[in-house]
């Protein structure tokens, strides 16, 4: 009923590993290097086919230009960086060269959320979801452990044709996703179900969503966990059911409250039905310096805080 | 079959002439645009299409094209008015130019279908990026065709430029000719009050580009530059193309306020007459 832990690993050697064996089965993907390449998860794919890397130097608006340029040359180009720079130093390439061309160009967008720690506020990714998502032509993927994250990614890299954005993060975090669930991108995923409430996450968030399911099971809630790995396009008929059938929906997401993956989900509740919710994320404030887990601690990022917002919800009888 | 290239001097004169006259048509028919630039670099673009450039307006995507990727967007009349002139599609669609449903866009937009369109672009600073991609997918790829890439003088002023410029010359890539329009003006006024860009060839020289420099609205001179610029070995070229902003409309040649202007019906007529 629920999924176990088999160890923790970060979701961007999950992006790293996707890249290289999608290397090996497409020969004109390439990869762009911004300096961090392997703090990004690139270094494998550089060790392995190093002509096929270019490095661009600390130039991530040139970077996604360079991008769109392989891309309009039948290329599969691969820009990644931490995603605080790559959705925001290059948002306006990002948006007229990659998204008005409507090329396919993969922009990897890593240290999402608090997790980079104590690099602290200006390399914490919190925004990068709101203006990813407002781009039109552009998917957006966010896979909920590393597993996941080399799926999506040959996934992308095979199946789609126009711009993605791919967030990931650098702390280990608990891999729980079985490889032979289905995963389409722009189908959200019943990680357990339940009526009583539903908890939609993004990212790994989604594993803090389902600790807190077994702390509701214990006061005799139902709560129904839906993991949500495409955030564009979204998929309305999850969310719709979940409304529908649970009335009460709470969103995580490690990211600004405002705009972001919340904000997209409750996008679909109000047109379609609507019902009470909670947003819970980084609310409209920078990062600071800390230990990982500090942070998520005190921004109420994890299961005790959902659990805690999930119990309000469900005690609101208005 | 690439399209058949035109060398005699007074035959280019009289293409220039022609595009700039549909230059004004179209930007009366529309009412809004950007008429200065646009004259000014119908002698560069002239060279480009009908002299230097491997293409085919039959075959606007075949594969070993020359490719032009303009970066200031906002000439898209010229570019427009050369693309007709050359055969892309039909003259009498330049007067649906900026109009709704149109495949003339203000700013170039692939998705409107308009066959030449290499890129969509009008977001300043941008261009040379992209054009610097297609470098280095050519070289990647062992092929021979060329990239050049239409810029302007103000929009130099934006730092993604540079980035853009150092990686070109990082990967060496002689295939790729940038042509600067140094008119010397932007909205605000000249370049050198709003933001001095000088010493201009200075600057691409030490960014590692061999630099030529000519009278952008003399054919003759853009042509030895052009035909220079295939020679460069291991670095990418930019042309400063002295252009006048207007060129060919005494009345509004050099005076910035003709930036971002279009002609009323009644000017169109009294330029077109004008027209040298």
């Amino acid at each position: 009923m629920y999924l176990e832990n088999r160890g923790n690993r970060p979701t961007k050697s999950g992006f790293g590993q996707g890249i290289l064996e999608a290397g090996r089965l497409h020969p004109g993907l390439l990869v762009l290097g911004a300096d961090i390449t392997a703090s990004v998860g690139l270094d494998l794919f550089a060790r392995e086919f190093p002509d096929r890397f270019f490095s661009l130097g600390i130039a991530e608006q040139n970077c996604a230009g360079v991008a769109a340029g392989l891309a309009l040359s039948g290329k599969i180009p691969v820009f990644s960086t931490y995603g605080v720079f790559a959705a925001l130093r290059s948002a306006d390439q990002i948006r007229v060269s990659v998204c008005y061309n409507n090329l396919h160009v993969i922009i990897g967008g890593a240290h999402a959320g608090l997790s980079v720690g104590p690099d602290g506020a200006t390399h914490q990714a919190l925004e990068d979801i709101a203006i990813m998502r407002v781009l039109p032509n552009m998917t957006l993927l966010s896979p909920c452990d590393a597993t996941q994250a080399t799926l999506l990614t040959k996934k992308a890299i095979k199946d789609l044709k126009g711009p993605v954005y791919i967030r990931f993060g650098r702390e280990a975090v608990p891999d729980f996703i079985p490889e032979n669930i289905n995963t389409t991108i722009g189908k959200g995923q019943l990680i357990k179900n339940g009526n009583d409430i539903s908890i939609i996450a993004t990212g790994h968030m989604v594993w803090e969503a389902l600790q807190a399911a077994k702390m509701l099971e214990m006061k005799g809630v139902d709560a129904r966990v839906i993991n949500i790995h495409t955030i564009k396009p979204i998929d309305k008929d999850i969310i719709i059911d979940a409304a529908r059938e649970t009335k009460k929906i709470v969103t995580v997401e490690e990211h600004q409250v405002l705009g972001g993956f919340g904000s997209a989900v409750a996008e679909v509740v109000a047109q379609h039905c609507p019902v009470k919710m909670k947003i819970i994320g980084v609310k409209d404030t920078f990062g600071e310096s800390g230990q990982p887990a500090e942070l998520m601690l005190k921004y109420g990022l994890h299961a005790e805080n959902i659990f805690k917002e999930a119990m309000i919800l469900i005690n609101d009888s208005q | 079959m690439a399209f058949k290239k035109i060398q005699d001097l007074e035959s280019l004169k009289k293409i220039s002439h022609n595009i700039r006259s549909n230059i004004i048509r179209s930007l009366a028919a529309s009412g809004s645009g950007h008429t200065g630039a646009s004259l000014g670099l119908a002698d560069v673009f002239t060279c480009l299409y009908f002299s230097v450039m491997n293409h085919d307006p039959q075959n606007p995507k075949w594969e070993d094209r020359d490719r032009l990727i303009l970066s200031i967007g906002h000439v898209a009349p010229v570019l427009y008015a050369t693309l007709a002139q050359a055969g892309y599609f039909p003259q009498e669609e330049l007067l649906t130019l900026r109009k709704l449903g149109s495949r003339l866009q203000g700013h170039p937009g692939r998705d409107h279908g308009l066959p030449g369109i290499e890129l969509s672009a009008g977001s300043l600073g941008q261009g040379l990026s992209v054009a610097t991609g297609i470098a280095l997918a050519a070289k990647y790829d062992k092929k021979n065709h060329r990239i050049f890439c239409v810029m302007g003088d103000g929009e130099l002023q934006e730092g993604a430029v540079w980035e853009a410029a150092m990686s070109a010359s990082h990967y060496r890539l002689d295939n790729l000719c940038v042509i600067v329009d140094r008119n010397k003006l932007q909205i605000d006024g000249s370049t050198s009050d709003v933001m001095e860009i000088e010493p201009l060839a200075d600057k691409w020289l030490s960014f590692g580009w061999k630099v030529l420099a000519c009278n952008g609205n003399n054919h003759d001179e853009l042509l030895s530059s052009f035909s220079e610029n295939e020679k460069s070995q291991g670095r990418p070229v930019v042309i400063i193309a002295n252009t006048l902003m207007g060129k060919g409309v005494k009345a509004i040649e050099n005076n910035y306020r003709w930036h971002g202007k279009a002609p009323t019906k009644e000017e169109a007529e009294q330029f077109m007459a004008a027209l040298e």
